[in-house]
């Protein structure tokens, strides 16, 4: 098994990275997005949180992804609460599956994250659908594909701060 | 469960637990804000969280605009002025009738003794960006309750209505497009004078009339602007033209479909008008009728 990379030894994550992370999530969210890509954008608070979630259980948790969530329920103008649900749901996942999910590289992570990425839009869909909205149409979960499809560059880009520098090796 | 850590290093409730916690708050958030709207301050305060995120975020696209708006060729903004020119010579033509016939209104209406229609008092927002959530159609403007700007108030561009506040915060406001699905409008065709329900679908540019019976007189083309007489959208504001209408035996109301006329998505800028008109007066409620009331009374004194 491809296991090797998570061999590495990593630099503890200063708490700042992640908070620094979520608001930069929280705002790729709300960059003014429009036609298709409204379609295609995945929930990038979603993704980094069950980044973290994964990562380091132990540094996020419920309460931050519940604000997190409340905090996208009025950014979206929507009934508050969905996406507190839809992330904290997504967080036990996350709990759940983090040591399974942490022996393989990114890529075939993959395959773990689109379902519980799938499993948040269904809640965020079903609440919806319960408040009295249309089905938009199939097209509403492929933002979740293309967040699954991210998930090896995000890796690979939140982990950069933990890279110990080449330069300590030799002196 | 197997792959929590033994008990001896367990730090608090197992996460199922917390799971439960966090889905029943959420749950309970989301019943009180559906039904009973009780959460209006729980939102101001976390808007004011929000609000800088959402102008940073903002922030590339508006730079882009303004800087494209600078860099316009000469001759784009010669052509845009003779079109200006020419607009502006067909309107001041329709402008000086519109002295007259208001004048002589004014004059029919103090000869009828009727009230004189508030005169709307409006002002300018910005759209700080439009229906990121594909479920609702929604504009954030930057105008909010420090700027006057009320729950109920219409907003109107250049052409017509575009929809109405639906929620205000200290320093932005919401507003729930004309084709936010279940956004109901009263209209009155310009044509013959028959008022109608104007209801969005959620669907942009499509609109339909609701309840309209099989036969009544509208064709595709027809001007539709607002009736005023639910009281928030001043009377005379064109919303949409019909172009489509369906009559189908099979079914109890005509299926009519209307595009807004107001360019719904796509300005930067649009006005909200703040005069809340006066609504009627109630009509007085009809009296019951006489032999129940004096029965009730008859078994309350006994």
């Amino acid at each position: 098994m491809a296991s090797i990379s998570h061999q590495e030894i990593l630099l503890p994550v200063k708490p700042g990275f992640i908070v620094f992370t979520l608001v930069a999530a929280a705002m790729l969210n709300m960059l003014p997005w429009t036609g298709w890509a409204l379609w295609l954008r995945p929930d990038f608070v979603a993704l980094v949180v069950l980044y973290w979630v994964i990562e380091q259980p132990h540094r996020l948790g419920f309460t931050a992804a519940f604000l997190l969530g409340l905090l996208m329920d009025v950014a979206e103008g929507a009934l508050l609460g969905q996406h507190a649900l839809a992330y904290s749901i997504l967080v036990y996942g996350g709990i759940l599956f983090h040591r399974r999910v942490r022996l393989f590289t990114p890529t075939p992570q993959i395959v773990h994250v689109i379902p519980l990425l799938l499993v948040n839009d269904v809640i965020v869909l079903g609440i919806r659908l319960m408040a009295g909205a249309d089905f938009p149409g199939y097209r509403y979960f492929f933002g979740s594909f293309v967040g699954g499809a991210l998930w090896p560059f995000l890796s690979m880009l939140l982990k950069l701060p933990q890279r110990p520098k080449p330069d300590s090796d030799h002196g | 469960m197997e792959n929590q850590p033994p008990p001896f290093f367990r730090t608090g409730p197992t996460p199922l637990v917390r799971l439960l916690l966090f889905a029943t708050i959420s749950l309970a958030l989301l019943v009180l804000d559906a039904r009973l709207k009780y959460l209006d301050t729980l939102r101001q305060a976390a808007s004011v969280v929000v609000y800088p995120i959402q102008r940073i975020a903002g922030a590339p696209a508006s730079i882009f605009q303004r800087a494209s708006e600078f860099f316009v060729t000469n001759s784009s903004l010669r052509s845009e002025n003779t079109r200006l020119e020419q607009e502006n010579l067909s309107q001041s033509a329709l402008l000086q009738q519109l002295g007259l016939l208001q004048t002589e209104n004014d004059h029919l209406r103090k000869l009828l003794g009727t009230r004189e229609r508030l005169k709307a008092r409006t002002s300018l927002a910005e759209i700080l960006y439009a229906a990121r959530d594909p479920f609702s159609r929604k504009l954030v403007i930057d105008q909010g309750s420090f700027n006057d700007v009320q729950a109920g108030e219409p907003v109107i561009d250049g052409v017509g209505v575009i929809g109405q506040v639906t929620r205000v915060y200290p320093w932005q406001a919401e507003v729930t497009l004309i084709t936010d699905k279940g956004h109901l409008v009263p209209v009155l065709n310009t044509r013959n004078g028959i008022r109608a329900v104007l209801a969005g679908t959620g669907n942009d540019g499509a609109l339909e009339l609701r309840f309209v019976p099989l036969n009544a007189d509208f064709e595709n083309g027809d001007q539709l602007v607002t009736s005023g007489i639910d009281g928030v959208y001043p009377p005379g504001l064109p919303v949409a033209q019909v172009v489509n209408v369906e009559r189908n035996a099979a079914f109890l109301f005509a299926r009519i479909t209307c595009k807004p006329l107001a360019g719904v998505n796509s300005h930067r800028q649009v006005l909200v008008v703040h005069a809340q008109q006066a609504a009627a007066e109630r009509p007085p409620e009809p009296e019951p009728p006489p032999p129940q009331r004096s029965t009730k009374k008859g078994r309350r004194k006994s």
